[in-house]
């Protein structure tokens, strides 16, 4: 059984136009020691994935369905009370910005002692002990004079490192990082990413990165899903996905990175922008910026206009596309309509 | 004359036509520029009291300290660094919108940064910018048409309403914007739309030098691609010169002509594109390169620095880079590296590769 199971996710914000669907129809899961990269453009809904695992998302916003299941546990019929047990205990969460995640008017002591004593019954002297043990862990020079000093005193590589030592505190089952290093320089990015693979192959905790860096991902995680308005439209093993993609989704990021084309030549772009979540396409939500509607023989697949794909087996992976099923429907693969 | 004498003056003929060679190539040159920020505030903000006496001390930010660059005609150059390098006041200090605290801009062979803001007008036509965030660059209350036609009146006010009109829905249909949409305001275009109405903006004017200021780093990859074909397709189309500005390696290997890498207001090595991604010379610029995540290896192998950037309050003595440089010796905390020309057409401020100490 695997440490995290989510079925069949759907989160809507409701608004005074109608429910705006968030997250359709997303499911995964996560194993012990597991490392998950969550891929897609902005308004894709990872962010919105990640948050709604804790059931962090703020009104208007619900979970209007699906389940997630965490090591025996449903965490989406839990009530706040219950769900401050999970919180920052066994699942954590890295945020974006550090400057943001810190409480600029605490030392960074006083933030780790506070966290450890809303968890766990221990004096102060404890506690402190374990912040300092975190933070030699995070490779923090001088870790006992960090103890005292405030956020603002600290660089921003030196905040993200502080962040993952708090996200450590209590030893997680899981973290949650989201963009953990977007705001970071390149050089800063590459040490933290390094550390925080370190840390969680060596502590065996599971990892959930959400990123739009197909770069990050590759390097990090295990397995990957990639998003798109709202949806999963395709996950398996990162190596898998990154040397052969099969939605034409993933196919076109991939190919609009400036690595994949010849300097100074045209870059293969994707037309169009990604529809915004109130009007969203019928149909599969990617064909009116799909290359592959029309089929090699010049006549028009409708179902990608009107029905919703449902996922199948390509490889290792699943894809939830009208031509991928059609193609290996034609090579007389048997298609495996799966639910991952 | 001796056989040196005559070696030298000969030297000295060929570096001269070089020289010539180079003037008409030449459109922008940037020589010894410095840009400081006073941080201290007002006068009575900078009295402090100091062992029982009053003493005024000011602090500054040391953005740029000593940068020489040439960018040539219907060329690409990239200025790439980290956060705080100061390449964007690079952008900002060539384009007229802070002033120096030191050094010379020419344009075109004249001098232009001491220049008023009326002296500047005709260069201002000719040089145009594009910002990083087009939610924030765009007028929330102009119309994209207004928005469009406001440079158009400025530097051509001899110009018919119609025309302005013309050049307007010739700019916007070159970014791939229909002329139709510019009765609309800058709120009801998604990103990727308002960057290329802000393009539009830049090209109205028919300029031939764009500093742009990372115009895609706001932007989601298949949108990166589609702004940065665009760029492409107007340098072809209007033999543009680019001053762009960067954090990203990938983009700058598929984008530029020549590379500049900058580290704490200093230019540490400037070269061909294709020479630098096959052979970064400075410890920085390799250490750089090796930190980009790449698709192909699984591990990350990078050159890890020690420590992090350095304030630009306090500068390190010599280099500024020696404190994080796995190559350091006792002359780079002393001296400061000047750039010198290497074999390969580039040039490096290193000591330890101007002593080959490394290659």
């Amino acid at each position: 059984m695997a440490l995290l199971e989510v079925n069949h996710l759907d989160v809507r914000f409701a608004l005074r136009q109608g429910d705006i669907k968030a997250l359709r129809d997303v499911c995964f899961s996560l194993d012990r020691g597991e490392r998950l990269g969550i891929v897609g453009e902005s308004g894709a809904g990872k962010s919105v994935a990640a948050f709604s695992l804790l059931n962090l998302i703020a009104k208007p916003g619900y979970i209007a369905g699906g389940s997630i299941n965490f090591d025996g546990q449903e965490l989406t019929s839990m009530s706040d009370r219950q769900l401050r047990r999970v919180r920052g205990h066994r699942i954590s969460m890295i945020f974006q910005d550090p400057m943001m995640t810190l409480n600029p008017v605490l030392s960074i002591g006083e933030q780790m002692i506070e966290c450890l004593k809303a968890h766990r019954r221990i004096s102060t002297r404890e506690a402190r002990s374990i912040s300092l043990r975190k933070l030699e862990q995070v490779q923090i020079p001088s870790p006992e004079k960090r103890l005292s000093q405030y956020p603002h005193e600290l660089s921003g590589g030196m905040r993200q490192r502080i962040i993952i030592a708090i996200a450590l505190l209590l030893d997680p089952d899981i973290i949650i990082a989201d963009e953990p290093t977007t705001a970071l320089d390149v050089t800063i990015q590459a040490e933290i990413m390094a550390l925080l693979l370190e840390l969680c192959e060596k502590h065996n905790v599971a990892l959930i990165l959400i990123t739009h860096d197909l770069g990050v991902v590759s390097q990090v995680t295990q397995r990957m899903l990639v998003m798109y308005a709202g949806r999963v439209i395709e996950q398996g093993p990162t190596r898998e996905i990154i040397n052969d993609p099969q939605h034409p989704y993933t196919q076109g990021l991939m190919n609009a990175l400036p690595q994949m084309a010849t300097p100074g030549q045209r870059l293969n772009q994707i037309r169009g922008s990604m529809p915004s979540l109130n009007n969203l396409p019928s149909g599969c939500t990617f064909h009116p910026r799909c290359d592959f509607t029309t089929r090699p023989d010049g006549s028009e697949r409708t179902s990608c206009h009107e029905e919703v794909p449902g996922f199948v087996r390509s490889g290792n992976c699943q894809v939830a596309c009208h031509m991928v099923a059609e193609m290996q429907d034609a090579n007389r693969i048997p298609v495996e309509e799966v639910t991952p | 004359m001796t056989a040196r004498a005559a070696h030298v003056a000969l030297a000295s003929h060929e570096h001269e036509s070089e020289h010539q060679d180079q003037a008409t190539r030449t459109l922008l040159e940037i020589r010894g520029l410095e840009k400081r920020f006073d941080l201290s505030g007002d006068f009575l903000e900078q009295l402090k009291f100091r062992r029982g006496r009053l003493v005024r001390e000011q602090s500054h930010v040391h953005a740029i300290n000593g940068v020489d660059l040439d960018i040539h005609r219907g060329e690409a150059l990239c200025v790439v660094g980290e956060s705080g390098c100061g390449k964007s006041t690079v952008a900002r200090t060539v384009m007229g919108l802070l002033r120096p605290s030191a050094g010379e801009i020419h344009y075109d062979g004249e001098r232009i940064d001491h220049l008023e803001s009326k002296a500047l007008l005709p260069f201002r036509k000719r040089m145009q910018m594009i910002f990083q965030n087009p939610y924030a660059s765009l007028n929330p209350r102009m119309t994209i048409q207004q928005t469009l036609e406001e440079p158009i009146r400025l530097h051509q006010p001899g110009w018919s309403r119609e025309q302005v009109r013309e050049k307007v829905a010739e700019v916007m249909t070159s970014v791939g914007i229909a002329p139709d949409w510019g009765v609309r305001y800058g709120h009801e275009f998604s990103g990727g739309q308002r960057q290329r109405i802000a393009i539009a903006r830049a090209l109205a004017v028919d300029p031939e030098f764009i500093v742009a200021d990372e115009p895609i780093s706001a932007l989601d990859v298949s949108i990166q691609a589609q702004v940065l074909n665009l760029l492409m397709e107007a340098q072809r189309e209007r033999h543009l010169t680019y001053l762009f500005i960067t954090h990203d390696l990938a983009v700058v290997e598929h984008f530029g002509t020549r590379v500049a890498v900058m580290y704490l207001g200093r230019v540490c090595e400037v070269a061909p594109t294709r020479t630098l991604f096959a052979q970064p010379r400075h410890p920085y610029t390799q250490a750089l390169m090796s930190a980009i995540p790449k698709l192909e290896d699984d591990r990350p192998q990078h050159i890890r620095l020690q420590g992090e950037v350095p304030t630009p309050v306090n500068l390190p003595s010599g280099c500024v880079f020696h404190a994080r440089c796995p190559h350091v010796s006792e002359r780079c905390r002393r001296e400061i590296p000047r750039l010198i020309a290497t074999r390969d057409g580039g040039q490096v401020a290193c000591h330890a590769v101007e002593e080959g100490r490394i290659s």
